[in-house]
């Protein structure tokens, strides 16, 4: 992937949660990882891409993160289904937003949200994915993009 | 008093739809998570303004703003969705929506956005 290409998340993910706290969010340098061992914090929100562009991005962040994202967003509710919704919502957002610089080909899935260890996640072992840390609060999160382009 | 049914397949964005909304405006008459909900609810209480998302399971947004329109051309919906890109905006509006706000969104976008759909004018 290109360094505008992973800009595009990097963008996602800031404009996301700029808009949805008054901390400031810091994204820390993009690196590559071996999907042998995905990265997984306790909840994932998975979307699939296909078109020119095909393969996953997906946020993923820790329990206490989601809850404190979730009251930032004026919910009191901060039980196991809200935070999965919340887990696919910023998941699907970053995605969707990529279309803006990928274009009307760029289909995204509804998202899939997955609570647990990262071996519940399975991507192709012949890529890698780029993964795009983010700190929030004291807490750190991340979006990981495995794409075909 | 407008009828406003609100579609999302997120429950934390139909209730924050929920909570923007100017209640001496607006009185939410049902909350969809997807086309085929939205459309039942859409013929049950003929809603003068709908939020739309786009992305959602068993029938996404575009096809239930089609058969929205079809039923009453004179709906006015607000289609709130992740995808920025401009052809998904403009597909919207060929079929019918008055109005497109980009997730993620504020309070006050959200607000001003319904009030200019309701008043007429294009978002």
């Amino acid at each position: 992937m290109s360094e505008s290409a992973i800009k595009v998340f990097v963008d996602g993910a800031t404009n996301y949660f700029l808009h949805s706290s008054d901390e400031d969010v810091k994204i820390g340098a993009p690196y590559l990882l071996e999907n042998t061992s995905p990265l997984a914090f306790d909840y994932t929100g998975i979307i699939g891409v296909t078109g020119p562009q095909r393969g996953t991005v997906y946020f993923t962040a820790p329990r206490i993160l989601l809850k404190h994202l979730l009251m930032s967003l004026g919910e009191n509710d901060t039980s196991n289904a809200n935070i999965l919704d919340l887990v696919g919502e910023v998941a699907n957002t970053i995605s969707g937003n990529a279309r803006a610089e990928f274009g009307h080909e760029f289909m995204i899935s509804v998202p899939v949200m997955l609570e647990g260890p990262p071996g519940n996640i399975h991507l192709p072992e012949s890529l890698r994915s780029y993964v795009i840390p983010i700190y929030w609060k004291a807490y750190s999160a991340a979006v990981v993009v495995c794409m075909e382009l | 008093m407008y009828k406003l049914l609100v579609v999302d397949d997120s429950s934390i964005i139909r209730r924050k739809i929920e909570r923007c909304c100017d209640v001496k405006r607006f009185n939410i008459v049902g909350l969809a998570q997807n086309g085929i909900e939205a459309l039942t609810l859409f013929q049950t209480h003929s809603p003068h303004v709908v939020t739309m998302d786009l992305t959602m399971p068993q029938m996404g947004g575009i096809d239930c703003v089609a058969a929205m329109i079809r039923e009453n051309k004179d709906v006015r919906i607000l289609v709130v969705s992740a995808l920025a890109d401009v052809e998904t905006g403009i597909q919207a509006l060929e079929l019918g929506a008055r109005g497109f706000l980009c997730k993620p969104f504020s309070d006050a976008e959200l607000k001003n956005a319904l009030n200019e759909l309701v008043e007429g004018q294009s978002v």
